[in-house]
C-alpha cells in the first residue's frame, strides 16, 4: 500500500550476460551484484530507470524503459498529449525537474 | 587512430589563438583554454544565483578542452558539462592534479540530467573529441567520464568511433582524488544518496517557481475570504516546497503524494487548534476542520509529487503510477472541500 515504486521496467537476460560487470559500475543504486555465472538483480526495486546499464551493456542483456521520472513533465505530457515526456529544463528553464546540480 | 582533419582551421596549432574564420561551432579546433582549481567569490555568487534559479539556463562555461595545472600528453582527461556547478565541482576537486578537462556542450545543464536527455551523450562526446583534436593532445586513449554521465554515453560506441576508452569515474567529483590513486571506486563512491544537504539546496529553486502563484493566491483569498484562510494557503504551499524536501525521508509512506497528504494535514492542525481556542461552536469547528483537511493537503501533496523530478531515485514507472493513482483523489478532495466550504458558508449565512 502507498508504494508505487516496487515494480520497474528493468529486465535482465541472464542467458546473454557475460559477467563483465559494467552494469555494476554505472548503476547509481547498486541494483546489480556479482553472481556465480553472471550478475544478479540484487535490488531491483531500487532501480530508477535511468538507463545507464542498458546503454553500456555490450551484449544487450538489459532492457529498461528509461525516461524522465518527473511528475511535472508527465503531467504536461498527459495534458498536451505529446508522445514523449521532456523536462522543461532543456531550454525554457521553467521546470523544477533537474534541480540537482552538484553532480560532478 | 588518425584524427580526421577538419575542413577548415586544421592547421591551427594546439593552444594557439589562431584567428579562425569558421562559422558555427564555438570551439576552435585545437584551441585549449586554461583553467585552475580556485573557486572565487564570483564563482560562489554564480552558484548562489544558479541555486535560486536566477537566469536559470545562463550558468555556462565555454565548451571545449581546458588545461588544468601543467598537463603533459600522459595526463588524464576528464569529461564535464558546461554547467558552472558541474565544471567548478570537477576543477576544484582536482586541486593539485595536472589534467585536461573536456567540456561538452550540455546547454548549461548538469551531467546527470543532460545524460538523461542525451545532450551529455555519445554523439557530443565524440564530436568534442574530434573538434578539440584530443588524439593529438594526449598520447593515451582514455577519458574519465562521471558515472552519472552513463545514461547518455555508451562506452562501446565511443571506443568504436573515436578510439577513446571511457572510464566511468565516481558519482561525486569530490571522490576523484581517492579514485585517482587506484582508478577503482568503492561501492559508496558508485551510489547516489540524497542527504539533507543535497535536499536543502534544491529548496530555493522549488520556492521561486511557486512564489508568484502563491502570493497571488494568498492575496486573493485574503481580500475576498479572510486572512486566516490566506495563511492556510501560504502554509500549504510552503509545506510542499520547503518542509517536504527537508523532511522527505521522515514522512511516513513511500509515495510522494501520500507523504504530501500526511504533511499537508499536519500543518493544518495548528489552524484547527487555534479555531478551537477562539470560541467556535463545535459544529462550526467540525466544518472548519473537515474543509481544511480536504482543501489544503492536496495542494501540499501536488507540490510534493512535483518534487519527484528533483530527487535522485524516483523511477518513471513509479511516478506515472502515482499520477494515475492519486491525481483524481487529490482533485476530488480539493473539489469536495471547496463545495463543502461554500455550502457551510451559505448555511451559516442562513442561520445568522
Amino acid at each position: 500500500m502507498f508504494d508505487s515504486y516496487r515494480k520497474t521496467t528493468l529486465e535482465l537476460d541472464t542467458e546473454r550476460c557475460i559477467n563483465c560487470g559494467i552494469c555494476q559500475t554505472v548503476c547509481p543504486h547498486a541494483v546489480f551484484a556479482a553472481g556465480k555465472k553472471g550478475v544478479i538483480l540484487a535490488a531491483p526495486e531500487a532501480c530508477m530507470e535511468c538507463g545507464a546499464c542498458m546503454k553500456n551493456c555490450p551484449v544487450g542483456a538489459i532492457s529498461v524503459e528509461s525516461g524522465v521520472g518527473c511528475a511535472e513533465a508527465m503531467i504536461r505530457q498527459a495534458i498536451t498529449g505529446s508522445k514523449t515526456a521532456t523536462c522543461g529544463c532543456g531550454g525554457e528553464g521553467e521546470s523544477s525537474c533537474c534541480g540537482g546540480g552538484a553532480n560532478e | 587512430m588518425e584524427p580526421k582533419s577538419t575542413p577548415c582551421c586544421s592547421s591551427a596549432p594546439d593552444g594557439g589563438a589562431a584567428p579562425c574564420s569558421c562559422s558555427g561551432p564555438a570551439t576552435v579546433p585545437g584551441e585549449i583554454r586554461t583553467t585552475d582549481s580556485v573557486i572565487t567569490s564570483a564563482n560562489r555568487l554564480d552558484h548562489f544565483l544558479a541555486r535560486w534559479g536566477v537566469n536559470r539556463m545562463g550558468h555556462r562555461v565555454e565548451p571545449g578542452l581546458y588545461r588544468l595545472g601543467n598537463p603533459t600528453p600522459e595526463s588524464p582527461v576528464f569529461a564535464s558539462a558546461n554547467y558552472t556547478l558541474s565544471f567548478d565541482a570537477l576543477r576544484s576537486a582536482l586541486t593539485g592534479v595536472d589534467a585536461y578537462i573536456l567540456v561538452l556542450d550540455t546547454k548549461g545543464i548538469n551531467v546527470w540530467c543532460a545524460a538523461g536527455k542525451g545532450t551529455f551523450g555519445t554523439e557530443e562526446l565524440i564530436r568534442k573529441i574530434e573538434a578539440t583534436r584530443l588524439s593529438l593532445v594526449v598520447t593515451h586513449r582514455r577519458i574519465i567520464v562521471p558515472q552519472l554521465g552513463a545514461p547518455g554515453i555508451s562506452w562501446m560506441e565511443v571506443l568504436r568511433r573515436s578510439g577513446f576508452r571511457v572510464e566511468f569515474g565516481p558519482v561525486r567529483a569530490a571522490d576523484l582524488p581517492v579514485y585517482l590513486d587506484t582508478h577503482t571506486a568503492t561501492p559508496a563512491m558508485r551510489t547516489v544518496q540524497f542527504p539533507l544537504r543535497d535536499r536543502i539546496v534544491l529548496i530555493p529553486v522549488e520556492l521561486v517557481q511557486v512564489i508568484p502563484w502563491a502570493v497571488v493566491a494568498t492575496l486573493v483569498v485574503g481580500f475576498f475570504i479572510n486572512w486566516m484562510t490566506a495563511a492556510q494557503v501560504l502554509t500549504a504551499v510552503l509545506a510542499g516546497t520547503v518542509l517536504f524536501p527537508a523532511l522527505l525521508p521522515y514522512i511516513p509512506t513511500k509515495d510522494f503524494t501520500t507523504k504530501g497528504l500526511v504533511l499537508g494535514a499536519l500543518v493544518m492542525l495548528p489552524f484547527i487548534w487555534s479555531g478551537s481556542t477562539t470560541g467556535m461552536s463545535p459544529s462550526t469547528l467540525a466544518g472548519y476542520a473537515v474543509t481544511s483537511l480536504l482543501v489544503f493537503p492536496p495542494v501540499t501533496a501536488f507540490l510534493s509529487l512535483n518534487f519527484t523530478g528533483a530527487t535522485t531515485f524516483t523511477s518513471r514507472t513509479g511516478v506515472r503510477k502515482e499520477i494515475f493513482t492519486y491525481m483524481r483523489v487529490m482533485a476530488g478532495m480539493f473539489g469536495v472541500g471547496i463545495v463543502l466550504a461554500a455550502a457551510l458558508f451559505v448555511i451559516r449565512l442562513g442561520v445568522v
